[in-house]
């Protein structure tokens, strides 16, 4: 995984616009949450390998990124993104990591399941 | 300026009024005619009241509900609600957006717009939207513009944008504010504190309004 850089990611994004693509997404707070001080509640949620139509992607931020899909009926959001897998040509494997690099949220779009 | 004529208020979230809440008053109380386009519902938003009383499903239309009070008691005489998706703003497709927005500028002649400044809304819905509002401004021939002013709410931004333009006193319709900020019960902890009026000295920050004027 590498420092994610924007204009790669939009490139994705674009490429897998307006289609069916499988979306892995994932958030968990871990130790995060109790790390910054909030009420020590450990929460995960993720949904794998969802098919979904998106007829806007972008990514903003200054890092960590964010990254929003319009889909016909509402939006897929991921917010702390700061990795990406550049191997990777034609799926998007995004994440966001911790100073510990312990992985707090995912984002990951694909033509094939995952 | 003369505190008459239309004033446009563009801004993301219901409550967001609030901070702007004193000067609108003002703007009305001196004979201006105020129209409100709230862009979200706030629906995103993470206060579901204390104790809890609202849930995902509920909580646009209890915010919806409590913007409509707050506007009443601002006096503001129309707030249209626009539908945007909480928190996605910095997503949406902002040509069409813009376009909207300069087509209500066409319709409505302000001579005032407030808005957030771009840059400095610390919320990504808050800068997206003050970045929507100047692109329609400046797409506009310049007799047409009205002035814009600009709540900045970043820490940095009297350094980065000078001391503000309007440093408006609303002491004398505080109460009036507050009394319309309280509205917001889902979000009153988030932005009271431990507020309460026999407590002055917390009364204090909300005399003063800053805003800054935007140069195109
Ligand atoms: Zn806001």
């Amino acid at each position: 995984m590498k420092r994610i850089e924007p204009a790669a990611i939009q490139q994705l994004l674009d490429q897998l616009k307006g289609e069916e693509v499988y979306i892995h997404l994932e958030m968990t707070t871990g130790a995060y949450a109790a790390h910054r001080g909030e009420a020590n509640l450990a929460a995960t949620a993720f949904i794998s390998n969802a098919i979904v139509t998106y007829s806007q992607g972008s990514i903003a931020g200054e890092g960590p990124y964010r990254v929003g899909l319009k889909t016909e009926k509402g939006w897929v959001f991921a917010q702390g993104l700061t990795h990406w897998e550049d191997a990777e040509h034609d799926k998007l494997i995004a994440a966001g990591h911790d100073g510990d690099g312990k992985l707090v949220v995912a984002l990951q779009i694909s033509r094939e399941p995952f | 300026m003369t505190r008459q004529g239309n004033i446009l208020v563009v801004l993301p979230h219901p409550d967001d009024e609030s901070i702007i809440g004193g000067t609108i008053i003002q703007h009305i109380q001196q004979g201006a005619h105020v129209t409100y386009v709230c862009m979200t519902l706030g629906e995103m938003g993470r206060n579901m009241g204390t104790p809890l009383f609202a849930n995902r499903v509920t909580l646009p239309r209890i915010r919806e509900k409590e913007l409509d009070e707050a506007c009443r008691i601002l006096g503001i005489h129309e707030v249209q609600k626009w539908g945007l998706h909480d928190k996605m703003v910095e997503f949406e497709d902002r040509a069409y957006w813009v376009q909207r927005i300069q087509e209500l500028i066409r319709a409505t002649k302000p001579k005032l717009v407030l808005t957030f400044y771009p840059g400095h809304g610390v919320h990504p819905d808050h800068d997206a939207c003050g970045e929507m509002v100047i692109r329609a401004v400046s797409g506009l021939a310049p007799e047409e513009r009205p002035v814009v002013q600009c709540i900045a709410v970043t820490r940095q931004g009297k350094q980065l944008l000078g001391p503000p333009d309007l440093e408006n006193d609303v002491s004398d319709v505080v109460d009036q504010k507050i009394e319309s900020l309280l509205q917001h019960q889902t979000q009153f902890q988030l932005m009271m504190g431990d507020y309460s009026p026999d407590k002055p000295e917390k009364k204090e920050r909300y005399k003063i309004e800053r805003l800054w004027t935007y140069r195109f």
